[in-house]
């Protein structure tokens, strides 16, 4: 029967059935939120996550469960499930740009490097020195104050470029250890220019060590902007987002504690999931490459 | 190899604080905008004066030479908002979020150590798989949803605690204590889990050396073994990594010390974030790297005076 599947997607349910329990639940859960993100729009029943229905009388504010507003709602009646599900649009967006950015930026720069040595290496890593001498947060609060506008683009394309270094730094190691494999020593005996060694060889070789640290960046990343958004200096409001969701919430804190534990649990739930996948896919990585 | 080190430092420190000074200059928004109030904002002549005063009219490199002279003095130029001086602001926050960095890290070291220890002993055993399970989750849990969690129970709930505010160490020890113990545990959680992992790694390494196997053969007990011979060769790593996570802790107090209102550096930026106090972003930024390059250099020199190996190689 499955031979009726294109072929990645029959390695796509090896991968998945290779996984341990954990592992699975954990790809299973990301692979929900970001279906949720997607087709937020298109999810039949759900309410609009900016409606304040206690202006018009239909709903109450730091309302309980209920078959009407699920998880409940926040301190201005808004529905708590909607404002998760459009908030995950926001940590994903944030999370993929930071990931699409450092991998390719960072990993070809950083396999560039590893790979040709000398003058230009030396010269592009005391650079990316230099912005790892700041402190992540620090130097990511500058930036998005100094820029003034706060939307999703913006902060999106800030944590992009300064993921940039990290995933440099990365893929340099790894471009080294693979610059010394006999196959590399091969391909320049026989005569191979350099470029191509670059894009057949170095680059193949060091990008699925760079993708799984791309699933633990995406973590850090999820974090990061929540911790802006906790902050204020994220996405401005009305735009929904787990970490704004639990800044309005600390307010009611004692009176209320819901609205902060779910958007929490969503954050936890996320980053941990990246994490644990990320790991996984470190630790399997690691033993092809040794067999290699 | 000392002096080759400090000259290091120096060249980074001045590197940092040419890259702060022009990211703050060169981004879009002037900083004039922050200085003049709304119904000025058409007096030219007025905006003039102003531009003149905070130097804003010379070229950059002059600006940024001005600047950093005056910096070598202690002088980091005045908040444009409150016209206090930057440098005596820093002074007098630093030590609460020194404070509150030292004890999360003691806390941290305090958890991690006898965690990592235990769970190199027990390798693979139940105790080890459930301490890497832990360790895992708590990575996952951010600094400013735990604090709030502590806030909740410990505060609101059972009011052992404090949940806002800073009470100095000259004014009350016992208050200070108790201002302490939440934010710092808010901030060492994510710390644990990292530390906790180096412990185990270099300690399931340090387990198989030879002088641990000849220590068993003379009948020491296990725990003697541990602590007394395992724990301080086991320990470099650790305190490599201890220093390169004082980065991540100083981003943690700007967010913890806003969630529990303490008057720390953390507070100061953001709130200079906030009013857009572009000389009070810029110097508290310069500091908090230099801060960092100086940490990471000590904690290289320590290692190098603590393993005579390393001190030969390099």
């Amino acid at each position: 029967m499955s031979s009726f599947l294109p072929s990645w997607i029959r390695t796509m349910f090896r991968v998945f059935w290779a996984m341990p329990l954990v592992t699975k639940l954990c790809t299973f859960w990301l692979t929900t939120i970001i279906l949720a993100a997607i087709f937020a729009d298109f999810i039949p029943k759900l309410a609009d996550p900016s409606y304040q229905g206690f202006l018009f009388g239909t709903d109450v504010t730091n309302d309980g469960q209920s078959l009407h507003h699920w998880l409940g709602t926040d301190n201005n009646s808004r529905d708590i499930l909607s404002r998760l599900i459009y908030g995950t649009r926001v940590s994903l967006t944030v999370a993929v740009t930071a990931v699409a950015f450092g991998t390719f930026f960072g990993g070809l720069l950083g396999s560039f490097v590893g790979y040709v040595r000398g003058r230009r290496e030396a010269a592009i890593m005391a650079s990316i020195d230099v912005i790892l001498a700041f402190p992540a947060l620090v130097l990511l609060l500058t930036v998005v104050t100094l820029l003034g506008k706060r939307n999703l683009l913006v902060i999106s394309l800030v944590v992009g470029v300064l993921a940039i270094p990290y995933y440099a730094r990365v893929s340099r190691a790894n471009a080294l250890a693979v610059s010394r494999r006999e196959f590399v020593a091969a391909a320049r005996a026989i005569g191979t220019k350099d470029r191509t060694i670059l894009w057949r060889e170095v680059i193949p070789n060091v990008m699925p060590t760079v993708l799984a640290f791309a699933l633990v960046s995406a973590a850090v990343t999820v974090v990061l902007e929540g911790t802006l958004a906790f902050l204020g200096l994220s996405v401005q409001p009305p735009t929904p987002s787990w970490g704004v969701m639990i800044n309005a919430a600390r307010a009611d804190l004692r009176i209320n504690i819901w609205p902060v534990i779910w958007p929490s649990l969503m954050l936890v739930f996320t980053v941990y999931s990246l994490n644990n996948v990320g790991d996984w896919f470190r630790i399997r990585t690691a033993h092809k490459t040794a067999a290699l | 190899m000392l002096a080759a080190r400090l000259v290091r430092l120096v060249a980074t420190i001045l590197v940092v604080s040419f890259v702060t000074f022009m990211m703050v200059n060169l981004l879009p928004g002037d900083p004039i905008n922050a200085l003049v109030p709304p119904e000025a904002q058409n007096n030219q002549e007025f905006v003039e004066q102003l531009r003149e005063e905070f130097g804003l009219n010379d070229p950059m490199m002059v600006r940024y030479a001005n600047w950093l002279g005056d910096a070598v003095t202690g002088d980091l130029g005045k908040s444009v908002i409150t016209s206090q001086p930057v440098a005596g602001e820093i002074w007098r926050r630093l030590p609460i979020t020194a404070e509150l960095a030292l004890v999360a890290i003691g806390f941290s070291l305090f958890i991690a150590i006898p965690l990592g220890t235990l769970s190199a002993y027990k390798q693979g055993k139940r105790v080890d798989q459930s301490i890497s399970a832990a360790a895992q989750v708590s990575l996952s849990i951010p600094n400013f949803v735990l604090g709030l969690l502590l806030i909740y129970v410990f505060a609101m709930r059972l009011q052992w605690l404090p949940a806002t505010g800073w009470t100095r160490l000259t004014e009350s020890v016992s208050g200070n204590i108790k201002s302490v113990i939440l934010p710092a545990l808010s901030l060492a959680l994510a710390e644990v889990a990292v530390y906790t992992r180096v412990v185990r790694s270099d300690m399931i390494s340090t387990l198989q050396e030879d002088y641990i196997l000849s220590a068993r053969a003379k009948g020491l007990k296990d725990r003697f073994i541990l602590f007394r011979h395992a724990l301080r060769p086991s320990s470099l790593t650790l305190i490599t990594v201890v220093g390169l996570n004082v980065g991540a802790l100083i981003g943690g107090t700007v967010v913890i010390e806003t969630l529990f209102a303490i008057p720390g550096l953390g507070k100061r930026l953001l709130d200079a974030v906030f009013q857009r106090d572009f000389l009070m972003i810029q110097g508290i930024t310069v500091f908090v790297a230099v801060v960092y390059v100086t940490i990471n250099t000590l904690v290289d020199i320590i290692y190098m005076l603590v393993d005579p190996r390393i001190r030969k190689k390099v």
